[in-house]
């Protein structure tokens, strides 16, 4: 059996792609390999650690269960889709930064999907409520104490500014 | 770890999907969520040379209250049911047990039939599915049929559907007496694993407090969730004391037949079956009763 290529075209963050992929090829490995958003980390590939998280039309996902060939037609926002058009880091991002929510960085693209899908939908979370949002990712360095901080901050900041 | 070669087709229709999986033949499979198929594939212990994805098939995602039952369509993702409003209201058990269910990512995704099919003895919703009694309508190219869910389940990831059937539609029997409470348990390694063992119940009291009728069941002590319609009719006209629930929870575990494994032995499994049956009803009962006292108004 000599699987067929199939052609795809997904909206990643704001820009259609194009291009054509065996089915197996799953949704991380197309973002990465091809298109090279090296910002999605890919960990487990087995739905355990929650690096490879996505927005997928809003909602986050694990891009590692999810074939590329999946996504036609949909919406996929990638952590580089979380920074402003200039590139810069938005206040989520600074917010890591300022509590030193990482170290290796290699959870961090996942971490912060996780609490941007968080924080759009409510954007005044308890810890409680934090901890359940990034409960399907895994950090090995940070011990999550500074994770959870930085999301406390970004809201209050956001909150602040009164715009996202 | 990447899954094996195979081929891929997307249905924009039941009849479609149906049509696929009879035409495509045995390695042919459903792929809803994905988010138990897809790891599968990747450990290789799952090599379908077909997908059929139903994904994008509108008819299989809603939420519906009909005919004393409330109603999804099979794709209906478990996030969304869980935070759906009727769903909270006439089924609370459905969002309890899903509190349980991995995390929110794979809520997202992951579907109501979806878990159903793959019948893992440890999942949280073939349990509810089990202890609700609820209804399981499946499609294929020869029609329409429809099952209770403890006939849908035969052991591990093993069920009663044939190769070219799919699930179309769960209905969860609404309880309408006025005071029910229900509740859901589950011990797992950390909370979003799989469960080692869980216990759901659900309880219906008259006016004074005696039982009017109460369903429960655990899940993972056995190769299927398990219910126990019999031990729970015997509750019918008590008064829920502590001491009956105990000796029920009791009369339950010992009927389990658990498995072993690396992470609990087949001891400890119905040791937890016998304490979270227990807990699960005293619970939903302190739930009922609180209602009844109108100290819950939803
Ligand atoms: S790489 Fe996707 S969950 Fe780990
Ligand atoms: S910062 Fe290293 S895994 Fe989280």
């Amino acid at each position: 059996m000599t699987p067929r290529g199939h052609r795809i075209s997904v909206e990643v963050n704001g820009h259609l792609h194009e291009g054509e992929v065996p089915a197996r090829l799953t949704l991380v490995d197309w973002l990465r390999d091809e298109l090279h958003l090296s910002g999605t980390h890919v960990g487990c590939e087995h739905g355990i650690c929650g690096a490879c998280s996505v927005l997928f039309d809003g909602e986050a996902v694990r891009s590692c269960l999810m074939f590329a060939v999946q996504a036609d037609g949909h919406r996929v926002t990638t952590v580089e889709g979380l920074s402003g058009e200039d590139g810069r880091p938005g206040e989520l991002q600074d917010a890591f930064c300022e509590t030193h929510a990482l170290q290796c960085g290699y959870c961090t693209p996942g971490m912060l999907i996780a609490a941007h899908a968080l924080l759009r939908e409510n954007p005044h979370p308890t810890e409680a409520e934090i901890r359940e949002a990034i409960g399907g990712n895994l950090c090995r360095c940070t011990g999550y104490q500074q994770i959870v901080e930085a999301i406390e901050h970004a809201a209050a900041k956001l909150v602040e500014r009164g715009a996202r | 770890m990447k899954a094996a070669a195979f081929e891929y087709a997307r249905a924009s229709s039941i009849e479609e999907a149906c049509a696929l999986l009879r035409e495509r033949g045995d390695g042919a499979r459903l792929i809803a969520g994905g988010q138990s198929l897809a790891p599968m594939m990747a450990m290789r212990l799952a090599r379908p040379t077909w997908l059929v994805d139903i994904n994008d098939v509108p008819d299989l995602q809603y939420i519906r209250v009909e005919g004393e039952r409330l109603r999804a369509g099979a794709c209906t993702r478990q996030r969304a049911l869980e935070r759906d409003a009727r769903a909270i209201r006439l089924v609370p058990l459905l969002s309890q047990a899903l509190q349980w269910v991995g995390h929110i990512q794979t809520r997202n995704r992951g579907t109501a039939g979806g878990s159903l099919a793959h019948a893992d003895p440890s999942a949280e919703l073939p349990l509810v599915a089990c202890v609700l009694d609820a209804e399981v309508s499946v499609r294929s190219t020869r029609g329409r049929r429809a099952l209770r869910a403890g006939d849908l389940f035969t052991g591990p990831m093993t069920t009663t559907l044939a190769a070219d059937e799919l699930i179309e539609e769960i209905a969860w029997p609404i309880w309408r007496e006025d005071h029910v409470g229900s509740a859901f348990t589950e011990v797992s390694i950390r909370h979003g694993d799989f469960a080692l063992v869980a216990a759901a119940a659900q309880v219906a009291l008259d006016g004074e407090a005696r039982c009017l009728r109460a369903s429960f069941g655990v899940g993972g002590a056995d190769a299927t969730p398990v219910a126990f319609p019999e031990l729970a009719q015997t509750l019918a006209g008590a008064r829920l004391e502590d001491s009956i629930i105990s000796t029920i929870a009791e009369r339950a575990a010992a009927a389990l037949d658990p498995g072993e494994d690396l992470h609990a032995s087949a001891h400890y499994r119905r040791h937890l079956a016998k304490v979270l049956a227990e807990r699960s009803l005293l619970e939903a009962r302190d739930r009922a009763i609180a209602r009844r006292a109108g100290q819950i108004r939803q």
